[in-house]
């Protein structure tokens, strides 16, 4: 394999041989392009996918309380459950195990003025762990921090749009607005990938807007995160542990379906990832089919050249080359080749994958991309295939007998 | 040199079967140079060929050199061929994407010479046939006479015990013939045993033997007076 003359040998066979070692070189370079292309088209789909479907935290419940529908323990049927700032410490302190963290939210509409601008906003009273639930992102300045919770400061986080709608170009940190009736002063503006929407809500410390209320301690919704580690079966059990101590707490009967809701978003997630699995298994099989339509064609370039090199072998072996040699010399050349030129359109394939970026964004492609080890592993499953294909024909080359091989046409 | 005895061949044509070489008892002896005659359909090619180990016999023994040829697979036959034999053939059968130097050195090339050693062999044998100053040329830019001295040349680089020529001069025009035919008598005359298959009387008084074949048998086996080609070129 490593004979300095044997390498001799082939470098001259190819160099005198330039057309058909372009050719077979080409199909190899070709057949690798385009499943690297295929197959980063595939995954900048996944990437669309991903940003359409999951963009939030996928690894929260949302906990609301409704009218319980049984009678339990001496209440009536029909009571109204509510939530209150002592179930926070009480699920921090009963689910260590589980929980990595937890956040209140209250919802409320209100009316928004900066100067002369004014609009309809949804204002949510958070705490600073919300940050990680919505995946918010901070443009400028900050997010609610624990001092504001503590201190029930009057600080406001504004969407992005917010900050288009009321401060137009002025730079909205520092600044007060209305909420309602009260004055808050703008700490940070963010900006989330959900989408619009997303980017209208004003935050608020739950504290805040608790004290607002004639300073109730309620809580409409909680949002509690698990540790992602637990896996979906994790999250499951963690929500009937959940229910059921939530059910103690408030005194609903725990066959009662109603009275404590918990939205788990796994189970969501579940069939979103199960989505982006069939792509997956879409790009995958296009990405084989290239793979295989590749192979195909390495095998008939390599039937083709040893076709064209039958007279040749006839003469080497006339003239002293073992069946061994023949068959080697064919499949180093080609392994030769398929290697050079599989990783010069590996190159091609990743280069271009990589200037493409954000330009198919309109049809639904973004960012297409391959991973290094899918890249060398197909094009080492090509290289082997082609030098199986290569084998083939080569071994049956090496075993015509000379003189049909000689036998003028 | 050749031992033959009761060499039988025949080739299967779909369900009937042809025999070839009915029998054939041959003797050559070192330094001789015998022409082996007959039409087509005689046999000679076929002869030659199982003589050359391109082909294999059914019954009957055959020796070169005292080694008795059997059993021969194609690994086997590859080393024997380097070894022992040198073949000459009436389409050259050179490598046409490489050089006339290239390829008279490809025999060396299988007995695993270096490189440098090879070139230097292969340029004395291209010289003794005349040909050193076309070493760098490819076949195609050749005359017909030109590739069978580069033929020549290739077939005697591994000093084969043997040299076989199958029709070497029936691609050729007279003039050319000779003067391929007055290398080989030269070639003889130092000593190489060779074998020369023909239909060309002219060509066959230029041996110093011909063995006649006819339907598979040796019809005739006569020594001749050798014309030398030398007065004609």
């Amino acid at each position: 394999m490593f004979s300095r003359d044997r390498w001799q040998e082939i470098f001259e066979t190819i160099r005198k041989n330039k057309l058909r070692t372009f050719l077979s070189g080409f199909t190899v370079a070709l057949g690798i392009l385009i499943f690297i292309i295929l197959f980063g088209f595939g995954n900048g789909l996944k990437n669309t996918f991903k940003e359409f479907f999951l963009d939030d935290a996928t690894n929260t419940l949302f906990l609301f309380a409704g009218k319980t529908s049984k009678p339990y323990k001496g209440f009536k049927s029909n009571r109204r459950i509510e939530f209150k700032n002592d179930d926070l410490k009480d699920i921090k302190e009963n689910f260590p195990f589980f929980l990595e963290y937890i956040t209140p939210r209250i919802s409320r509409g209100a009316s928004v003025r900066y100067k002369n601008e004014f609009d309809n906003y949804t204002t949510r009273g958070i705490a600073p762990d919300h940050q990680y639930a919505e995946k918010t992102i901070i443009m400028k300045g900050r997010y609610i921090n624990q001092l504001d919770i503590k201190k029930k400061s009057k600080h406001a986080v504004i969407g992005r749009l917010v900050a288009r709608d009321l401060f137009k170009q002025e730079d909205p940190v520092g600044k007060f607005i209305d909420i309602g009736k009260s004055v808050f002063k703008v700490v940070g503006v963010f900006q989330d990938e959900g989408g619009d929407n997303e980017e209208r809500f004003i935050y608020i410390p739950y504290t805040t807007r608790q004290s607002l209320e004639k300073g109730n301690d309620k809580v409409d919704q909680i949002i509690v995160a698990f540790r992602p580690e637990l896996g979906h079966t994790g999250a499951v059990a963690f929500e009937n542990q959940l229910r059921k101590f939530l059910k103690a707490k408030k005194s609903i009967d725990p066959t009662d379906p109603r009275g404590i809701f918990i939205r788990n978003i796994v189970d969501q997630l579940k069939q979103n990832q199960q989505f982006a699995n069939v792509l997956q298994l879409i790009v995958t099989f296009v990405g084989l089919g290239t793979l295989i339509a590749g192979i195909i064609g390495i095998s008939n370039i390599m039937v083709f050249v040893v076709k064209e090199r039958t007279k040749e072998l006839g003469i080497r072996k006339a003239l002293g080359a073992t069946p061994k040699s023949v068959i080697q010399m064919i499949l180093q050349e080609s392994i030769f080749i398929t290697t050079i030129s599989g990783y010069v359109g590996m190159g091609v394939g990743i280069l271009i994958l990589n200037n493409m970026g954000e330009s198919l964004e309109d049809y639904f492609i973004k960012n297409p991309y391959i991973d290094m080890e899918t890249a060398l592993f197909s094009t080492m499953i090509l290289i082997i295939f082609g030098g199986i294909a290569g084998y083939i024909p080569a071994k049956r080359a090496a075993s015509i007998k000379p003189i049909v091989a000689l036998r003028d046409e | 040199m050749i031992q033959i005895n009761d060499l039988h061949k025949s080739y299967k044509m779909g369900s009937s079967s042809l025999h070839v070489l009915k029998g054939i008892n041959l003797s050559v002896e070192d330094g001789e140079l015998v022409a082996i005659m007959g039409s087509s359909g005689s046999g000679k090619s076929t002869l030659l060929n199982i003589i050359g180990m391109l082909d294999i016999l059914d019954t009957g023994t055959y020796e070169i050199d005292k080694v008795l040829i059997e059993d021969l697979d194609e690994t086997k036959a590859a080393k024997y061929r380097n070894q022992f034999l040198g073949f000459v053939f009436q389409s050259f059968n050179l490598i046409n994407y490489k050089t006339a130097l290239e390829n008279v050195s490809l025999p060396l090339y299988y007995q695993g010479m270096k490189r440098k050693e090879r070139q230097d062999k292969a340029l004395k044998y291209l010289a003794s046939v005349g040909l050193a100053d076309w070493a760098t040329h490819l076949p195609s830019e050749l005359s017909g006479g030109q590739k069978q001295r580069v033929a020549i040349a290739r077939a005697l680089v591994s000093e084969p015990k043997l040299l076989l020529a199958d029709e070497p001069t029936g691609a050729l025009d007279t003039q050319t013939s000779y003067e391929v035919m007055d290398i080989i008598q030269k070639i003889n005359q130092e000593g190489k045993t060779i074998l020369v298959v023909t239909h060309e009387e002219d060509i066959a008084q230029m041996c110093k033997r011909i063995v006649r074949l006819k339907d598979g048998v040796i019809i005739q086996d006569t020594k001749v007076n050798q014309v030398l080609a030398e007065q004609y070129v």
